[in-house]
């Protein structure tokens, strides 16, 4: 019966369930079995890259799953709390350098200190980091970037609209300005400095009980690469926060910001405390930043203060509205489309340079839009070494998609992936009628 | 007592003639893209994070147009460009720098037309994305023009300075002053023209501006081709002499004229030209006086901290004032 009538709930455990309906447990079924047959199959398609398949592709999907951790936050303050927030990216810088400097290589106590000869120059050789496992810096990161959360909150609660998007950009320069100030933890500006590996240790020992970084049997039962290893660590990860977002959203806390976001005046009247709730808000979307922008980190193992910019808080943002603000599943599928959308359009490039190279039946395609900035080879992408100028390279052609993808989800679809999915559902549903 | 003694000697008045000097520029620079943001901002309610692609592409408009003397692909070449190797009297250039805003303008346009119209009666942060996007989407063009070699804007008066009892002022700050001041009370004066007060009213009740007969569509296009023309003056500015672009469009316009802009306009308060004015000069004050005087604790407070001091100022204000110091309180009903 309920499977005709999806919106059919018969009891409040039904009602109140993650995946409420037949199909959504089916679907998510099917999602998981597909995540992990396609870790676990990643080295069989080394071949030609296809689509979300092999050896080409972990990487970029790995890379995005930490990104995913940090979107679920924003999720929850932008999405669940209706507070936009530009600042994600500081808080995930917060992290990720709370991660360098309990976790990474460094002269110990010693330099963790700023020390000033005199108001002289700053001791620029030596970093901090006192090399502790995995299992304190990697939930030390969330914990002190809530902190810092907690204490811009107060600000930012009093702050309004648009205006706290205007404060929030403001934290970013703020952060990005302490980067550059305290080599000791961000190393240096341009190139940063390492970060620890997510190899998890008991303590200081040498051999990690469970390996990361290195291809080999895990727990003496499977071989795996370096690269899948760390594909199913993340997404475990992600899987236990995505949970955990979803479990708050039901919860009396959940309710209690959504209800702020609707109309903040009105849930104060109904007994909802405003400030209080607000500033949970921030606590928790900064924690979610935190242990993303540390696991980010760690992954990439080298990170530059500079990436911790307005451009990523804007990724952020870019993600949830592509995606469908206010959802999990929506934060979900925006990442996958911000984050792997370029390289799509960079594996595509290459793939039309091989066509050209060989002479395959699109290399006329590839003729028209490519170019080596040679005299007489005109094209919009260049796929010289020329880094800017007209044409332009893959890069910044990316840029170029990118924002025109944000208009014009923003204007076609302002619920984004997820309302798509509504829409194809709902119509399903209510077929043959048309309403 | 070493740091006094270095503070006397930096003091002098010279220096801090020179400083008012840098500051007032500064100022002026901010005031002219302050002034588009809220001009946008007051008629269409768009918070426009779009500055300083709009700001940057006016820019490269100037520069296609007195030093390439017109633009590729075009039949004909700009007439009122200087000859080759010769920089343009200064009335000629005045009137490119008008050719300049008015394309400025047109592109503008071109933007609301596209991407803001549509969005008319959504959520306001959807459209400040908007124009991040629009930001993100421009860009990579401004970058990418201005890549290999510095776009020269051709200012007549190169980096020339007059002295002034031991200090240097140059005349491009003066300019900076004279272009703002007509600037602003041209905007002033606008708000009390028909035209402007019909942009009051749209910014108050669209749908009663509607009722009175006001042609909405037209008050959001004419807000935002003013806001455009209004920020490549800003950049064309910036990019005279002394200024750290140096004569040039450089990449570093870009970033500084979005988003260093934002403390202003949040200080004077996102709806008020007042403010907007006020707000460029205080903040261009607390930053360019902050790198003259504090320059000794550089150490202590990292180098380039000045850029950030704006930032500083506009968090202590909004603790104190959340909607700025001339800004309008938002209204919130249940």
């Amino acid at each position: 019966m309920a499977f005709n009538r999806p919106l059919l709930r018969t009891s409040y455990e039904q009602d109140a369930s993650i995946l409420p309906t037949a199909f959504q447990k089916g679907a998510m079924a099917f999602l998981l079995l597909w995540l992990i047959l396609m870790g676990l199959g990643a080295p069989y398609f080394s071949g030609p890259p296809i689509f979300l398949l092999g050896n080409t592709w972990i990487n970029p999907i790995t890379n995005m799953l930490p990104l995913a951790i940090a979107a679920l936050g924003l999720n929850i303050l932008v999405g669940v709390t209706g507070q936009v927030s530009l600042g994600h990216a500081f808080f995930m810088g917060v992290g990720a350098y709370t991660a360098v400097s309990l976790g990474g290589n460094g002269d110990e106590w010693q330099a963790c200190v700023p020390f000033h000869d005199e108001l002289g120059l700053l001791e620029k050789s030596s970093q901090c980091g006192l090399g502790l496992p995995i299992w304190i810096w990697l939930p030390m990161s969330g914990v002190v970037a809530t902190l810092i959360g907690i204490l811009v909150s107060p600000a930012a609660v009093k702050v309004r609209g648009l205006y706290l998007a205007i404060v929030t950009v403001g934290l970013v320069f703020v952060g990005l300005h302490l980067g550059r100030m305290l080599p000791e933890f961000a190393g240096d500006f341009e190139s940063g400095r390492k970060w620890p590996k997510l190899d998890i240790r008991f303590w200081k020992e040498e051999t990690p009980v469970i390996e990361m970084t290195e291809d080999g049997q895990w727990f003496g039962l499977i071989y795996l690469s370096e690269e899948q290893k760390q594909y199913f660590f993340l997404l475990a990860l992600v899987g236990i926060f995505a949970l955990l977002a979803k479990n708050l959203v039901r919860s009396r806390t959940g309710r209690a910001l959504q209800a702020i976001r609707d109309r903040d005046i009105a849930a104060e009247v109904m007994g909802v405390p405003e400030f209080k709730y607000k500033l949970i808000g921030f606590a928790i979307s900064s924690f979610y930043a935190g242990i993303g922008g540390a696991l980010f980190a760690s992954y990439n193992g080298r990170v530059a203060p500079v990436q911790w910019s307005l451009i990523l808080s804007v990724d952020f943002i870019a993600i949830l509205l592509i995606g469908g603000a206010g959802t999990i599943a929506g934060t979900m599928l925006g990442t996958v489309f911000v984050e792997l959308t370029p390289e799509v359009v960079k594996t595509f490039t290459e793939w039309l340079g091989e066509q050209t190279a060989s002479n395959g039946p699109v290399s006329w395609v590839a003729n028209i839009l490519l170019t080596d900035g040679s005299a007489g080879d005109f094209g919009p992408i260049s796929t010289g070494t020329v880094a800017t100028g007209w044409p332009m390279s893959v890069y910044f052609w990316n840029l170029v998609i990118y924002g025109v993808l944000i208009i014009v989800f923003l204007i076609f679809e302002p619920m984004g992936l997820y309302g798509i999915w509504i829409k194809i559902r709902n119509y399903w549903k209510r077929w043959p009628f048309s309403y | 007592m070493n740091s006094v003694l270095q503070l006397a000697q930096v003091s002098s008045s010279a220096t801090f003639i020179q400083t008012v000097v840098k500051a007032l520029a500064l100022g002026s620079v901010y005031i002219l893209i302050a002034l588009g943001f809220v001009i946008i901002f007051k008629a269409t309610q768009v918070l426009n994070f779009a500055a300083g692609a709009l700001a940057m592409a006016g820019a490269m408009f100037m520069s296609i147009l007195v030093s390439d003397g017109g633009f590729p692909f075009l039949p004909f070449d700009n007439p009122l460009a200087p000859a080759e190797g010769e920089n343009a009297s200064i009335i000629m250039w005045l009137v490119n720098i008008a050719l300049a805003l008015v394309l400025a303008a047109i592109f503008g346009l071109i933007l609301e037309r596209l991407t803001i119209r549509p969005m008319v009666g959504q959520p306001l942060f959807a459209m400040a994305v908007i124009t991040l996007g629009i930001e993100i989407a421009v860009r990579p063009f401004n970058l990418d023009a201005s890549a290999l070699e510095a776009r020269s804007l051709g200012v007549p008066w190169g980096a020339e300075s007059w002295s002034w009892s031991g200090a240097t002022v140059p005349k491009s700050y003066i300019a900076a002053m004279i272009i703002a001041a007509v600037a602003g009370a041209a905007v002033l004066i606008f708000f009390r023209t028909k035209l402007g007060v019909a942009m009051r009213a749209v910014a108050f009740d669209q749908e009663a501006a509607m009722a009175q007969g006001i042609n909405v569509g037209r008050v959001f296009a004419i807000a935002w081709g003013m806001g455009a023309a209004l920020a490549a003056l800003g950049a064309i500015v910036y990019g005279m002499a002394p200024f750290p672009p140096g004569g040039a469009v450089s990449q570093e316009i870009h970033p500084i004229l979005g988003f260093r802009v934002l403390p202003v306009i949040v200080l004077g308060g996102l709806d008020s030209v007042p403010g907007a004015i006020y707000g460029g000069l205080m903040i261009a004050s607390a930053e360019i006086f902050a790198g003259q005087y504090l320059s000794q604790y550089n150490s202590i407070l990292g180098s380039g901290y000045s850029t950030i001091v704006p930032y500083l100022v506009m968090l202590v204000v909004l603790l104190v004032k959340p909607y700025g110091l001339f800004g309008t309180p938002e209204v919130r009903r249940v």
